[in-house]
């Protein structure tokens, strides 16, 4: 059997970052295996700019900001394989993959890296009421047919939900012509960034419903209109409040979730983010098995992605040169009142670097409130938001003689002002 | 008082600009650019895709290298959706010049061989 140091699964921004660092660690035996017949994932189709400028101080496109990472993986002669897909993993790290031109093969890694990514919640998950008709489609695959393709998918297009790629593709749909009606969405807030509120909604005139759901798709082969309608707090549909459009498209930017099916099997926990749990080394309960980027946690930007990946990167590095030892004290991380996750979930603080990333984000918007990261009396950190919105990922570096060890678990909550 | 969102980053920053045009509320100083833009003349970076000779990759990403005045975005959309780029091309490569005589070009966004 071939023997590798380290197999990272997939060759998007998380998968190129993290083998990038672990090269720059001293790792040499490094293979990438990539489903697709190129490198850089989603960001292929991510025309858009807003890309890099934390990573590269400087705003790119997604197909600008990727190709300075396959430049440089191409520089470092790391190995990968396009259009191989990753069958199985098993808990001693065999990993099992085929192609067309190797046919089945399987790797013995010493470590491995989970850099694949998410996936869009589908038309079938939610459930729309109404007909079956075509012209529904997720926001990301009418982007890959508009923008790897060309092929526009409707004229009269609504989209249901307020998440970035819906808010991207109303912009780029109206841009190549279509009438985007509007946008619903179930929250009484967005689930986009603000600024792609602003340039991609408002710009060009386009409503945004919010507490508004769509009650029913009509159509028989192709869809015709879209109904929606306003909820309550419960998210009941508040008779009289029917809005109709007649629509030949219905666009989905409804959630996106981890791709973790190929350690499901394996003996790992998992958060609610529906990603595994892991150390702030971004290992998983199986040592030598690490997870980064949008299939730990979706992440809003991809320079997070990226620096997430390297952290991967550098705890792989740690993990193959017998520096992770699992000793000393542990914390487990509780999120709090106001907090839907942290990550990572535990700190193995004898193995952990200078610093302590911790990544969180908040419930629902909140204005004017602290955020306690604590150790029962120990008092990490305070922080004070004037504005927070759950779209909005939270980054905190924690200088690690903060921790005191007095504890076996850190709170992480909000405290509102009075 | 004028009350915006900046778009520079994501990051969205709120931005107050009083009547003297002096903004308040931006994280840095890109923001208080943007606010001054926005109230006079505001621009955008438009990005899209232009069509390729190639059947494998039939449209390549491209992107005003400059943002643009806002009142040119949908004439400039007309200019790309003209114009067939032959490969390969590289990324930077120029395939509208000086686009609605704004003085910004179109470039290519994507390096493709073949």
């Amino acid at each position: 059997m071939i023997e590798k140091d380290l197999v990272i699964i997939g060759g998007g921004s998380a998968g190129m970052a993290s083998a990038l660092e672990a090269h720059n660690q001293g790792i040499k035996s490094i293979l990438i295996l990539e489903k697709n017949p190129y490198l850089g994932g989603i960001l292929n189709q991510c025309i858009h700019n807003g890309f890099g400028l934390h990573e590269f101080n400087e705003e790119l496109t997604g197909p600008e900001f990727m190709t300075r990472f396959s430049d440089l993986i191409e520089k470092n002669k790391i190995e990968y394989r396009l259009l191989s897909n990753v069958l199985s993993i098993s808990e001693d790290k065999v990993v099992t993959y085929s192609n067309s031109y190797e046919g089945l093969v399987e790797i013995k890694a010493k470590a491995i890296i989970l850099a694949t990514g998410c996936y869009e919640r589908s038309p079938g998950a939610i459930q729309i009421p109404g007909t079956r008709p075509s012209g529904v489609y997720t926001a990301g695959q009418a982007q890959l047919y508009l923008n790897c393709y060309g092929y526009l998918v409707g004229k009269r297009v609504f989209i249901l939900g307020s998440g970035d790629i819906g808010l991207i593709m109303a912009r780029r749909m109206t841009l190549e012509g279509a009438k985007v009606l509007g946008v619903a969405e179930l929250m009484p807030y967005s689930a986009g960034l603000n600024r792609n509120i602003v340039q991609c909604l408002k710009d060009f005139d386009i409503p945004l419903y919010l507490s508004h759901t769509v009650k029913e798709v009509k159509g028989k082969e192709q869809l015709s209109k879209v109904v929606i309608a306003k909820v309550d707090e419960k998210f009941n549909f508040i008779p009289g409040t029917e809005i109709e459009f007649d629509a030949d498209t219905l666009l989905l930017s409804v959630g996106l979730i981890p791709n973790c099916d190929l350690i499901s099997k394996l003996d790992i926990s998992f958060s609610k983010t529906r990603g595994a749990n892991v150390t702030q080394d971004m290992e998983t309960d199986v040592p030598g098995i690490f997870s980064a980027g949008n299939v730990l946690h979706v992440h809003d930007l991809v320079d997070y992605v990226v620096s997430e990946a390297k952290e991967a990167g550098r705890g792989a590095a740690k993990y193959l040169n017998g520096k992770l030892t699992h000793k000393g004290h542990v914390y487990s991380l509780k999120p709090g009142y106001g907090i839907g996750y942290v990550v990572p979930q535990r700190i193995f603080i004898e193995d952990a670097g200078e610093q302590i990333i911790l990544k969180f984000r908040v419930t629902r918007p909140f204005k004017d409130i602290n955020i306690f990261i604590k150790e029962n009396d120990n008092l990490i950190k305070k922080i004070f938001k004037p504005a927070i919105i759950p779209s909005e990922m939270e980054i905190v570096k924690l200088d690690k003689s903060l921790f005191k060890s007095l504890d076996n678990t850190i709170d992480v909550y909000v405290e509102e002002k009075k | 008082m004028k009350e915006l969102i900046c778009i520079t980053c994501p990051r969205g920053c709120h931005l107050k600009v009083d009547d003297n045009m002096n903004v308040t509320g931006n994280f840095c100083p890109r923001g208080a650019k943007y606010a001054v833009n926005e109230l006079t003349h505001p621009v955008r970076t438009l990005t899209s895709t232009i069509k390729t000779n190639s059947e494998l990759n039939p449209r390549c990403p491209v992107k005003s290298k400059e943002p643009l005045p806002k009142e040119l975005i949908f004439k400039a959309m007309d200019e790309i959706n003209k114009v067939v780029v032959k490969l390969p091309i590289n990324i930077g490569d120029i395939v509208i010049k000086n686009v609605c005589g704004s003085g910004v070009d179109i470039v290519a966004t994507k390096k493709i061989d073949k």
